[in-house]
């Protein structure tokens, strides 16, 4: 019965989606990294420390400032002036969260209210001295069971959308934004090296862990992990939850639902461009891909998820007054 | 046997070593060692959990307020640290039949009130009649022009009333203020009670507790009896000032309880004297607006100018029956704390009773003789701005500095009609966990009043709690904690 819901609590529930997703991947990549350097030379582990800014900071970022991965910790956990910092991610997805708390249930709150509270509470010596591990697979435990709680309990009504909104257009965005940075810097050395060489294949490992595919890929091409598998994985396999096409699927499902929960008109410029960008994972061939340059067509679907953001915000959350009072 | 058990014992049993008992009344003691019949079977429990029990206790209901989120921030660094409301863990016990005579006096005051109001805004014969000064009532700064003429729906003003009621030293319920505006503190009951009922179950068992989860339901039901008449299947909204509104918690947790939209003032527009809110399938018709902003606020184009937290144009909305605002605007003038002088005067002339509650002996400085009163007597009263509330504007005779006394002899002087006084008041006391002990700290009860089709009252409401050693101040914005209460069902 009361089946509408305010713009601005869509707008919440989207955004607290989009940053719990983005504490998870940081938490991941972090722990990925923490694992690898200890086993890779020095050059190695600048450059792969170089990348992660890159990707979970931002291309613009002074890397020279970070010179351990102690400040690194730092930055990409706890530092209040990165905006991507785990710490400002949940905060952001609790205050985004406290903004729409009748919409969403007790369980739901309590599991992000405690989340936030972890995180505050732990400093960066006693998380340097101590287990980082446990630390980052704690907050990938508890977005899960936050994410596990929603599944389980909340109505597929708008609200339900507007998270899976949040959560696959972030989750696609990160994989193909690991998948540039990634690429652009590895893929070069390894076709220069000879294949297999041993600190590469940490590399690719790593690529894979981070994006949460390495024991989902290894089912599908056994360890056999070679660049355009890696690529035809996290971008064309619509059965990986990580993958490109498959966030992109979500993304598309939710918008339909979201459509003809609102009546909005089936021509909107919303759909199509979901549309658009699906057929394009639909029917992309890694070879293609990779013979006309894996960078344009990654920058290609990072514009078009980008589009299909602000076409949501048009559509429904920033409509002009006048459209609707015309109606 | 129970009771010849304890009536011999002459002084306190370990846990209460701490517990001080003097004039003011006690919620649980009769005299040292006697427990009055509703405190007993508490009493009994008391003396067979450890301390350790009771610790253990209130760290699970304290830990559970911070997970639920029933918190606020302090900023000692650049991260800002959640800080739970204090909570005491012993209930305050409230037997059958006191609570009936509360209940009475409540319906009976909130009746009162509300005819007044509808007086005030049309014709005005009671001030015609001279049962209450005219002066005053214009005086007022709640008092709103624009309501003067105005038929709310039902005639009913104040649809959520919170009033403040204290014991006197001989036991009896008296009222300290009535609350007519946006009183708050609702949830703050229902969660108490909650984390009590989680934290504490055996302490429940076959004590005959009146249930409060009924609020939220209550709530939505009055709301929906004052929705304009054409509306049909109403539209209901909770307005909130958002989220860095100190009573934020309260607002989300009541729109979840009573399962309508919490909105902002921005999620609302007014068009053609219509308001609706912003939503994802577009404009959506508002009819009731449950606001948790004060008047000042709600709308820019009539009131405060400055305010970004409200709608422009609601007014007129309003104005037209197009909406209605509950509680209605303009119902401040009727708990302006000179107004209240006035109350058993106003009960009087409508109902033709006498007041069932007390209220306290209250001294107008707008009057000349009681201003010089006032003056000479600062040391041992309690003074009083007329328009404030929590707390604020306040001075505790007894308790303040000379330089105290001062500033508030010149702000009396300057501004006689802002101030009333009243003789300092012996809070009644009731037992509270604290460092291992259990000790005696004063307390005040707010009730939480529905008017709508009928008068609902929930059971029992807000017990405030000093919690300094001798403080009267309840509030939370000064020290002050809550604890759980419970009416008897007989």
């Amino acid at each position: 019965m009361n089946s509408s819901m305010l713009s601005r609590v869509a707008d919440s529930l989207y955004w607290m989606s989009r940053y719990l997703e983005r504490a998870d991947h940081v938490a991941r990549q972090i722990d990925v990294h923490l694992t690898l350097v200890p086993e890779q030379a020095t050059e190695a582990a600048r450059k792969r420390r170089n990348r992660l800014i890159a990707c979970l900071v931002g291309e613009g970022y002074p890397v020279e400032a970070v010179d351990s991965d102690y400040d690194l910790v730092h930055l990409l956990t706890f530092d209040e002036d990165n905006s991507n910092s785990i710490m400002r991610c949940v905060a952001s997805a609790r205050e985004n969260a406290r903004q729409v708390r009748e919409q969403i249930n007790t369980q739901m709150w309590e599991q992000i209210n405690q989340l936030y509270l972890s995180v505050q509470g732990t400093s960066l010596e006693w998380l340097w001295q101590g287990q980082p591990h446990r630390f980052y697979h704690s907050i990938n435990q508890d977005v899960y069971r936050f994410q596990g709680i929603t599944d389980s309990r909340i109505s597929r009504d708008q609200g339900w959308h507007f998270v899976q909104l949040g959560r696959y257009i972030e989750r696609s965005a990160e994989t193909a934004d690991t998948l540039n940075v990634d690429f652009r810097e590895l893929y070069s050395a390894a076709l220069a090296d000879d294949a297999g060489d041993q600190q590469t294949y940490l590399e690719w490992v790593g690529l894979l862990r981070g994006a949460a595919a390495y024991e989902a890929y290894s089912k599908v091409y056994m360890a056999n992990v070679q660049p355009r598998f890696i690529i035809e994985f996290l971008l064309l396999n619509p059965e990986f939850p990580y993958s490109v096409h498959f966030g992109i699927n979500m993304v598309q499902a939710s918008l339909d639902a979201l459509g003809a929960l609102t009546d909005t008109h089936k021509s909107s410029r919303v759909f199509r461009l979901a549309g658009r960008l699906r057929a394009m994972l639909d029917f992309g061939q890694v070879d293609e891909i990779m013979d006309s340059g894996l960078g344009s067509y990654l920058l290609a679907i990072q514009n078009q998820s980008a589009q299909i953001h602000e076409a949501i915000y048009q559509t429904y959350i920033n409509y002009p007054i006048d459209d609707k009072l015309a109606a | 046997m129970l009771d010849t058990e304890l009536s011999i014992q002459s002084g306190m049993p370990a846990p209460f070593h701490a517990y001080q008992l003097d004039d003011a009344y006690d919620e649980m003691f009769s005299s040292a060692g006697r427990p009055r019949d509703h405190y007993k079977r508490l009493f009994r429990r008391l003396m067979e959990l450890t301390p350790e029990e009771l610790e253990e206790r209130q760290q699970a209901a304290d830990l559970s307020f911070l997970h639920q989120g029933i918190t606020f921030t302090v900023y000692s660094d650049t991260r800002g640290t959640e800080r739970i409301f204090p909570y005491d863990l012993l209930p305050r016990i409230i037997s059958a039949a006191e609570w009936d005579t509360v209940e009475r006096g409540l319906i009976q005051r909130i009746t009162a009130l509300n005819l007044f109001l509808h007086d005030i805004y049309h014709d005005a014969q009671i001030l015609r009649d001279k049962v209450v000064p005219f002066d005053l009532v214009y005086s007022s700064k709640h008092y709103r022009r624009e309501m003067r003429g105005l038929d709310v729906p039902h005639g009913i003003y104040i649809t959520v009333v919170g009033t403040d009621l204290i014991r006197l030293p001989d036991g009896q319920f008296a009222v300290l203020e009535d609350n007519l505006r946006v009183p708050s503190g609702a949830s703050y009951m229902l969660a108490n009670r909650a984390v009590m009922k989680r934290v504490f179950p055996g302490l429940f068992r076959n004590y005959g507790i009146r249930p409060l989860d009924f609020y939220g339901q209550a709530l939505l039901t009055t709301m929906r009896y004052l929705a304009p008449p054409a509306s049909g299947d109403p539209s209901i909204v909770l307005l909130s000032p958002g989220v860095f509104n100190s009573a934020y918690f309260e607002h989300t947790f009541l729109a979840r309880q009573m399962g309508i939209p919490l909105v902002e003032g921005r999620d609302l527009i007014v068009h053609d004297a219509r308001v609706f809110m912003r939503t994802t399938s577009g404009l959506r018709p508002v009819n009731v607006i449950y606001r948790r902003i004060d008047d000042d606020f709600i709308d820019p184009l009539v009131f405060r100018k400055d305010s970004m937290l409200g709608v422009p144009g609601l007014f007129s909305a309003y104005r037209k029956g197009n909406v209605t605002l509950a509680n209605a605007a303009g119902t401040g003038v009727a708990d302006d704390k000179a107004i209240y002088a006035y109350v058993p005067a106003i009960i009087r002339y409508y109902l033709g009773e006498d007041a069932i509650l007390p209220n306290i002996d209250t001294f107008l400085c707008s009057d000349s003789v009681q201003c010089s009163y006032v003056l000479d007597n600062l040391d041992s009263l309690v003074v009083k701005a007329v328009g404030e509330s929590g707390g604020y504007g306040m001075l505790v005779g007894p308790h303040s500095t000379a330089e105290q006394r001062e500033e508030f002899r010149r702000q009396i002087q300057a501004n006689p009609r802002n101030f009333i006084a009243q003789p300092t008041i012996n809070l009644s006391r009731a037992p509270c966990f604290l460092e291992g002990q259990v000790e005696a700290r004063h307390v005040d009860l707010r009730p939480y009043i529905l008017y709508g089709e009928r008068v609902t009252i929930v059971p029992g409401g807000l017990t405030r709690v000093a919690l300094r050693r001798g403080s009267l101040v309840v509030n939370s914005s000064q020290g002050g904690g809550s604890k759980d209460t419970w009416v008897l069902h007989e």
